[in-house]
């Protein structure tokens, strides 16, 4: 009987400040939900009629974006880690090439963003406006801030992998950039359904 | 020492301890003002200590980090010092401008200063921690102004660390936050946001980069951890230093005339601001658990555990206890707010030039191994002596806190006690908080005692 040996696989994956890194963002943005969901409470009728004015088409835009992009990043991190048969060059120009799609999607997002930041800015309204608007102003451009500093690092990594610079022995770093966007894309649907959709 | 020049450092220390007593000397007169009100007075007021014990403060931490941070330049860089020579002469300049500057609160009154040195012609006294006359805060700005050329010009020159380069970054931090000092606006509410922009900005941003630069220097001379594992470290304190330090000004915001959403901002950015202190927790020992060196001077690794310790405890925790803006309502600038202050400022800042003092001045005394072990004895003594007095202190001023929030800030209009009538209530706390502070006075003196422990020479 053949017995397959398999390499037990570093946990968690990536460099472990990453690790402590997504648990100050969740501690960080859960405090947000809960001060969201605890003002909501508050003020169920001002949270719902404020909402009306949020794009909801534009946010589940975002939401294929980000998830896809993410997607994207997946394939370069097996692309790169799945490379034992395979030319290390190749498996580092075919991340690179996923990498530079999810960076584009990213970038889709950020100008997604800054569009419906526009529109809002247009109706008037501010950080002040009323509380609904000041969760979703500040809940949001945190989030754009953390998906710029996402594609910058995602740029990085790329950059790496065009100078093959990860193998299947070495893909620390690709794999800490890629936990670090799949926690912005995770910060985005919580965010996403609980200030575009839950009513 | 490797290099001759590290040895401009030797007076900045000396200086920065003297100032250090001066400092807790004031404290205490003041704390004796706090049990009779007119202690002294009208010789030396209240409102005159209180502004000679923030100054003296920030001045010797000032010649503290000067200190260290040309000790510590020359190692990182591999070379001497840019301008040993400029170093002495700002270190005069420094001495002479920050003594008559405080013999100047001392001496004469306030207005008369502010007359005297011409403060009609750029008005900047008058702010808390800013008190210094206009012509003081020119000479501190050409006193730093120096110290960074010499320190850039040297690390320049030579090797780059991380640890030197965020060292860089926060004194460029310290100097430019410090300009907001000559601004001065009309409207109140933006008064505030500048002062902030210097005080917040300094002790939650722009130091604590400071703090994590040295401190990460001692931990890999006595540890002999890799630097990679260091710098990693380093790198992720410094990123939640700076984001959770920069949004946690807001927690100044509330109250104060600044629109609601700062109560939001500042909540939620300064409820991340004990994340970096903790880390700083977790660096320190995780690097003394993989040392693989054992340095006979132990003292200096105590003192680096103990500020990371200290540090969290004072900023971290004594300043997440009000930092919530509903809290805030009520203990605003109370005795709590004090009792932060003290055990913060104590544990980030002094220990850290303690760690710096206890692990550089027996090298530049000619002990490369560190003070002998009679002499580690008295520092340990004096250590424990300043700790427990200082945490004394701070529970002292925690208990006149919360008892002050109860008696003047929670009762209606109606029922609350006036400010005076509270103060009187609470005596007795206070004569505790003065034995706390005479305990971190006899620590301070044991400290150095510890210089003066004659060293026996060994027989090569």
């Amino acid at each position: 009987m053949n017995k397959t040996l398999s390499i037990k696989e570093p946990y968690p994956p990536g460099d472990f400040a990453i690790w402590i890194v997504v648990y100050i963002e969740l501690l960080t943005f859960g405090l947000m939900f809960i001060g969201y969901a605890f003002s909501r409470r508050a003020d169920i009728a001002l949270f719902n009629t404020s909402q009306l004015a949020l794009n909801q088409l534009s946010g589940f835009i975002d939401t294929l974006i980000l998830v896809t992009s993410s997607y994207f990043v997946v394939n370069a991190v097996n692309a790169v880690k799945n490379a034992r048969t395979q030319k290390i060059q190749a498996a580092n120009n075919l991340a690179s090439k996923w990498l530079l799609a999810a960076i584009l999607f990213g970038v889709l997002f950020l100008i997604n963003k800054l569009l419906e930041f526009s529109a809002i800015f247009e109706q008037g309204i501010t950080l002040s406006t009323n509380t609904f608007f000041m969760f979703y102003l500040l809940l949001t451009m945190f989030h754009f801030m953390h998906v710029s500093l996402g594609t910058v690092i995602l740029f990085n990594i790329r950059r790496r992998s065009k100078q093959d610079g990860y193998s299947a022995q070495d893909s620390r770093g690709i794999e800490t950039g890629a936990t670090y966007w799949h926690l912005v894309d995770l910060l985005w649907i919580v965010l996403f359904v609980l200030i575009y959709i839950i009513r | 020492m490797k290099y001759s020049s590290q040895m401009v450092a030797k007076p900045y220390f000396i200086f920065a301890l003297v100032l250090l007593a001066g400092e807790i000397l004031f404290g205490l007169t003041m704390s004796i003002q706090y049990i009779y009100g007119d202690f002294l007075f009208p010789a030396i007021p209240f409102n005159v200590l209180r502004m000679v014990h923030v100054n003296l403060l920030i001045v010797l931490l000032l010649f503290g980090f000067m200190g260290a941070t040309y000790y510590l330049i020359p190692e990182e860089a591999e070379r001497e010092l840019w301008s040993p020579l400029l170093a002495k002469i700002t270190f005069w300049i420094f001495l002479v401008a920050g003594v008559a500057t405080i013999l100047g609160y001392l001496l004469v009154p306030y207005a008369e200063l502010a007359q005297l040195t011409m403060n009609e012609l750029w008005p900047t006294m008058g702010r808390e921690f800013l008190e210094q006359p206009t012509i003081t805060k020119v000479g501190i700005v050409v006193v730093v102004l120096s110290y960074l050329l010499n320190v850039t010009m040297t690390v320049i020159k030579g090797r780059k660390t991380t640890i030197s380069i965020i060292l860089l970054t926060g004194l460029f931090g310290l100097a430019f936050f410090f300009l907001f000092a000559f601004y001065v606006p009309d409207n109140l509410v933006m008064d505030k946001f500048f002062w902030w922009f210097v005080v917040h900005l300094w002790v939650e941003a722009t130091w604590e980069l400071i703090l994590g630069a040295l401190l990460a220097f001692v931990l890999v001379r006595l540890t002999g951890v890799d630097r990679e594992h260091i710098d990693k470290w380093l790198y992720l304190i410094i990123a939640m230093t700076l984001i959770a330090g920069l949004a946690g000004t807001g927690h100044h915001f509330f109250f104060i005339g600044a629109p609601g959403y700062w109560l939001w901002i500042g909540s939620i950015a300064s409820a991340a601001e004990p994340i970096p202190f903790f880390l700083m927790i977790l660096f320190a020992y995780n690097m003394i658990k993989n040392r693989r060196i054992q340095d006979d001077n132990k003292m200096a690794l105590i003192w680096a555990k103990g500020t990371a310790v200290v540090g969290f405890l004072g900023a971290g925790v004594w300043g997440f206890m009000h930092t919530l803006a509903p809290v805030n309502y009520y203990t605003h600038g109370t005795q709590l707010t004090a009792a932060h202050g003290h055990l913060s400022f104590f544990g980030a800042y002094v220990m850290i030039v303690f760690t710096m003092v206890s692990y550089a001045m027996p090298i530049l005394r000619g002990r490369p191994h560190g003070n002998n072990a009679k002499a580690q004895k008295v520092e340990l003594a004096s250590f424990w002596l300043m700790v427990i007095g200082m945490i004394g202190l701070t529970l002292a001023l925690t208990v006149a806190g919360v008892m002050q929030i109860e008696m003047q800030r929670i009762p209606d209009a109606a029922n609350a006690m006036t400010f005076m009538d509270t103060q009187a209530t609470l005596t007795a706390v206070y004569v505790v908080r003065s034995l706390f502070g005479v305990m971190v006075f006899a620590g301070l003196l044991t400290y150095f005692a510890s210089f003066f422990v004659k060293h026996e020479k060994v027989a090569a």
